[in-house]
């Protein structure tokens, strides 16, 4: 649906050709296509605004001015802002501490939270870690069954949640019984909250207060659009986020949210969700989410998978 | 929010006194538009003959933008929209979507409204893929007080669609609802899947499904024009429902899918419960946008 940014540049810098040195006027209609670009990808208007600014101060040097491919030259420079903004290298997650080590997962409605929980806990199991699954979700019908079954699928044991407690006794509970059976990791799934419901984000809040999580991580979907900056600010906000985790990345969205949340939040991504399947979590790499943004392909990922 | 809040502000205090437009305004709206998720190629087309206007020097108020706008969102909302539920007895109609958009709860709330319309009212739990999908409809089919046919988990959904319509032949029910498991557009072998299923459907109770409903979540970007296209390419789609507007995202991107696609938007979703469900307003929508 969308031309890619490279092929948009080439289309601008074509037309200047043969005009000699570029001017501040021809980065500028360079700059209007890569902002083009981010919002098509759904970056935040203000976040694209911040970024294209950045990207401006450099473009207006000499290493896209004089060169023979300025197209090239302000592509390399979108990317690598791109890279820096969403955190260079893949981040890890943090298990210090003494065991076990709680893990909270809080988000929106239907982001993927409860299916990243089951991921979460093969991923660590596959890693030779000893992790419990919590469910802490009591509103959503069958939302206890759902973890339930989704950990016998990877082998974890999980709580069993009494549907009765409210959350912050669950969570109390089950760590305690996660530490009476030696697990080493104990992952906390929490009921979809909408930001701006001010008891359920207290609620939120006060599971954290009660467990001290060595991670918070928010779980969103990668096709969110505008409105991922004010949900990550309320979450980081409101109860504290350390991570993020971008599901559904394996359709054909942009992804762009996660610019925006990780701009307003200052937080890394960590994994990426691929898939339905308990196995579809992988490690977060930004290059390739910058590729993505730019409608430029996955294609180190496809070379790897070869 | 806070920053809901500022826009309104702002756009308030812009459209407040009928100045000239100028380019600070256009952009000023342009940002409004974005971030509503409307998308930018709409969005330009929409502003584009303002931004012509102030370039030649055409005086533009901003009383008249305001209602140009909105009455070109409002044509761009404005598709033919036959009745609902579907005059077929029984009516079949598949809820259709990517992964966690709200199908199974929107499927409740729609059986809800329709019960106390007074129509018969079955549902066929035809996501037999996602862990507790069953159960999920099961459990609303409790609340809301109608029978739900199922099958064991990992069944073949083409074989549920099969039984439960066979039951709502026998027991003369006016409206089934099938619920279908999550899937993104993209993914070849579930949009077969999904293809199967309404060609099942049509075996059984010849011209059914009568309505493929689209959903989507107000939270979603630019992507949602992408799953209209291609479960549009898949099934025949006939209408949209927008899920999760209680939140602060403005599901701008349904005006231009509704456009693109020429589909009515049959109801908005506004909470968790099954009460949390409203007929679509166009102009209380667009008024939304455009405060
Ligand atoms: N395609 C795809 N689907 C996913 C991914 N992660 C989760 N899902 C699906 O998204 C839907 C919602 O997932 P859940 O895990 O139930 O989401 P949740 O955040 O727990 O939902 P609530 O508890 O209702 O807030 C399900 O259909 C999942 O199978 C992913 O990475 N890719
Ligand atoms: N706030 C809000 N939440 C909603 C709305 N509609 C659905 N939800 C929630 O969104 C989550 C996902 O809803 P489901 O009905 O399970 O979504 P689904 O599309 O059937 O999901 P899959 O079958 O996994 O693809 C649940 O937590 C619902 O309670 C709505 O209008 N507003
Ligand atoms: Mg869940
Ligand atoms: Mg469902």
């Amino acid at each position: 649906m969308f031309e890619n940014l490279s092929e948009r540049l080439e289309g601008v810098f074509q037309r200047l050709r043969g005009k000699g040195k570029l001017t501040k006027d021809d980065v500028e209609r360079g700059l209007r296509e890569v902002r083009l670009a981010l919002l098509e990808a759904d970056v935040n208007y203000r976040v694209v605004k911040n970024f294209v600014d950045r990207v401006r101060e450099r473009a207006l040097g000499a290493e896209v001015l004089e060169s023979l491919t300025p197209a090239q030259q302000l592509i390399k420079i979108v990317h690598e802002e791109l890279i820096r903004t969403l955190g260079e290298t893949p981040a890890p997650l943090d298990l210090g501490g003494s065991r076990p080590v709680p893990i909270l997962l809080v988000g929106l409605q239907g982001s993927g939270k409860t299916t990243t929980a089951a991921k979460l806990a093969l991923f660590l199991r596959k890693k030779g870690h000893r992790p419990y699954l919590v469910p802490a979700d009591v509103y959503r019908p069958a939302a206890i069954d759902q973890l339930k079954t989704l950990a016998e699928r990877v082998g974890v044991p999980v709580y069993d949640t009494d549907p009765t407690d409210n959350p912050v006794e669950i969570a109390k509970k089950a760590l305690a019984e996660a530490k009476a059976l030696g697990r080493d990791v104990a992952i906390i799934d929490t009921a979809g909250r909408l930001h701006i419901d001010e008891a359920m984000m207290t609620e939120a809040a006060a599971i954290k207060e009660t467990v001290s999580p060595r991670e918070v991580l928010l779980v969103a979907d990668a096709m969110t659009g505008q409105d991922a900056v004010n949900i990550a600010k309320s979450f980081h906000e409101k109860v504290g986020l350390t991570g993020v985790i971008l599901t559904k990345v394996e359709g054909d969205a942009r992804g762009g949210a996660a610019l925006s949340i990780r701009e307003v939040t200052g937080c890394p991504i960590k994994f990426i969700g691929t898939g339905e399947k308990l196995e579809a979590l992988e490690v977060f790499y930004p290059d390739r989410l910058a590729s993505r943004i730019l409608g430029m392909g996955d294609v180190l990922t496809l070379i790897e998978k070869a | 929010s806070k920053t809901r809040e500022r826009l309104k502000d702002s756009l308030g205090e812009l459209f407040e006194i009928d100045r000239l437009v100028d380019q600070a305004f256009l952009e000023e709206l342009e940002e409004i538009l974005i971030t509503a998720d409307i998308g930018i190629e709409t969005v330009n087309r929409l502003l584009e003959p303002s931004r012509k206007k102030i370039l030649t020097g055409e005086p533009l108020k901003v009383s008249e933008l305001r209602r140009s706008l909105r009455e070109e969102m409002l044509q761009m909302l404005t598709v033919p929209t036959p009745p609902f539920p579907p005059e077929a007895s029984p009516a079949v109609i598949f809820f259709i979507g990517v992964n966690g958009v709200g199908k199974t709860t929107t499927l409740a709330k729609v059986a809800w409204h329709l019960k106390n319309r007074g129509f018969s009212v079955l549902a066929i739990a035809a996501d037999t893929f996602r862990a507790a999908a069953i159960e999920q409809l099961e459990t609303w089919g409790n609340r809301v007080g109608i029978e739900v046919i199922k099958q064991a988990p990992g069944a073949d959904p083409g074989a549920v669609v099969y039984q439960g319509l066979q039951a709502a032949k026998a027991r003369g029910t006016e409206v089934v609802l099938v619920d279908t498991a999550g899937r993104l557009h993209t993914k070849y072998n579930l949009m077969e899947e999904l293809k199967k299923m309404v060609r099942v459907a049509d075996k059984v109770i010849p011209g059914a499904p009568h309505e493929n409903i689209l959903v989507l979540d107000a939270t979603t970007g630019q992507n949602a024009v992408n799953q209209a296209k291609l479960f549009g390419e898949a099934v025949k789609l006939h209408s949209l429902i927008i899920t999760k507007m209680d939140g602060t995202a403005k599901g701008g991107i349904a005006v231009t899918v509704a456009h693109l696609f020429k589909l009515p938007i049959r109801f908005v979703g506004l909470g968790e419960k099954m009460e949390d469900l409203a007929p679509f307003e166009p102009k209380a929508f667009v008024d939304a946008l455009l405060p």
